[in-house]
């Protein structure tokens, strides 16, 4: 299993439990509020958490924190950008390819932060995601901020790294199509429990 | 020469500043004037009284009363680092960092400037080592208040930030890091801007006495230089103590940033 979650506790949520297999996407939907975001910064070692997490048989605890984090990119609802310049957050500059792919302008690397749209700092907070070149993605709504044809266009992206550097992806939505269009199973987080659907 | 005799009516008529200070504060609605005056009133009392205690001290000149006071110096000053923070560690984290930083820093220095530096016979002559430690131990508390209060807050309010950083995969220190320089330079500013002007813009304080108590300048004006340097060696290596502590603190062995393990400020 790309990710195997079993009884994962964290604040009020007990025993979450959930299998994410190599090149599968997995959504995981439910209201606001329900815990969907905790459920991944829990996974991705951010905040306490109890409970058994395992990436292809190797538990959490036997990877550093530093290279469990770059093995399972958590890609926040709301980016925030705290370098000069767009271009100090990355370790190496995204392929231009993928810029061109997501609409964003090249120069837009240079820029100070402040300038960006919301849109524009979500899809440059994937690539900053990406250019750790994570194994398992945690997607907290990726496209929340975006019009169709970007959403279509950071989907098709995000597809295609998968399939082509064997990862997996938990994709948090509130989108029934897009769960559709991306996932091959789907959880409901509700009254602190995960249940498949 | 002779020091003019200060007495305590002249020094009401400075105590008037003070009052108007506090008056202006209030009107601003700043909320630090109960600090000031009770600040005030401790000066004058603490004054008052170690005047008592260092007459007694230096005309008995014995080893176990030095080291008394020594560790009530101690324990003033971290209680004081800790009551200064606006976000202090559960527990008995704050006056701990506190009390280990001027520990390993202050002590440490005040008793090479002692062995090494001054060498008076005996070593523990305490018209030296009380003056001393107090010295560097004043000046390191102050930093050590500022920047332990700098990097608390600044690690609260950036949290977000932080953890966004610890998510793309940096260490713990990576993720703190602008914080932390910043929290240094808070905390020793104000020893590099009066050493900078020392002589120019102020005459330090000790240099001053020993001028008014009849040495001579250049004499006075060695002691001073000393003096300055122990200073900033103190509040510099307890700085780099102490936000080591905290970082240790503020994350726990799996890099989490533990915003659990501060209080909630007090109002």
């Amino acid at each position: 299993m790309s990710l195997l979650i079993r009884n994962l506790s964290f604040l009020d949520w007990r025993d979450l439990s959930l299998d994410l297999g190599a090149e599968e996407i997995v959504a995981i939907m439910g209201d606001s509020g329900s815990g969907k975001s905790l459920f991944l910064r829990a996974i991705a070692d951010l905040i306490l958490s109890e409970g058994t997490v395992e990436h292809f048989g190797k538990s959490r605890e036997e990877f550093e924190p530093i290279d469990w984090r770059k093995k399972v990119g958590f890609l926040p609802a709301e980016i925030f950008w705290w370098e000069d310049r767009v271009v100090d957050h990355f370790e190496k500059s995204p392929p231009a390819d993928w810029m061109k792919r997501l609409s964003l302008e090249e120069g837009s690397l240079d820029w100070q932060p402040q300038r960006l749209s919301m849109g524009e700092r979500q899809r440059l907070g994937l690539l900053r995601m990406l250019d750790r070149r994570p194994k398992v993605l945690l997607l907290d709504e990726p496209t929340a901020n975006l019009n169709e044809s970007a959403t279509e266009s950071v989907e098709s992206l995000i597809l295609e790294y998968i399939t082509r550097n064997e990862a997996s992806a938990l994709w948090v939505t509130h989108s029934d199509q897009q769960a559709s269009r991306v996932a091959s199973k789907r959880y409901r987080m509700r009254n602190k429990q995960l249940q498949k659907f | 020469m002779n020091t003019e005799s200060l007495s305590y009516l002249d020094l009401s008529l400075a105590l008037v500043l003070v009052l108007a200070l506090a008056i202006l504060l209030r009107a601003y609605r700043l909320g630090v004037t109960r600090s000031l005056l009770v600040a005030t009133v401790r000066l004058v009392v603490q004054l008052s009284l170690i005047g008592h205690v260092l007459r007694f001290l230096f005309a008995s000149g014995n080893e176990p009363y030095i080291g008394i006071m020594a560790f009530v110096m101690l324990c003033v000053a971290s209680r004081e680092i800790m009551a200064r923070q606006k976000r202090r560690l559960r527990g008995w984290g704050s006056f701990g960092i506190g009390a280990g930083s001027l520990f390993f820093s202050s002590f440490a220095i005040a008793l090479y400037s002692i062995l090494v530096v001054v060498r008076p016979e005996p070593w523990y002559t305490p018209q030296y080592v009380i003056p001393l430690l107090g010295m560097i131990m004043s000046n390191t508390m102050n930093a050590l208040t500022l920047s332990m209060d700098r990097l608390t807050s600044a690690v609260y309010d950036h949290r977000d930030v932080i953890e966004q950083r610890l998510a793309l995969g940096q260490s713990a220190r990576e993720a703190i890091k602008s914080y932390s320089k910043d929290c240094i330079r808070t905390g020793i500013t104000p020893i590099i801007n009066s050493m900078a002007t020392a002589g120019i813009v102020a005459l330090p304080g000790m240099m001053t006495g020993q001028i008014l108590a009849g040495a001579s300048p250049l004499e006075a004006v060695r002691y001073q230089i000393m003096i300055w340097i122990l200073i900033a060696a103190g509040a510099g290596f307890g700085m780099a103590f102490a936000l080591r502590m905290l970082e240790a603190i503020l994350f726990d062995n799996r890099m989490r940033l533990r915003l659990d393990r501060l209080a909630e400020p007090k109002h």
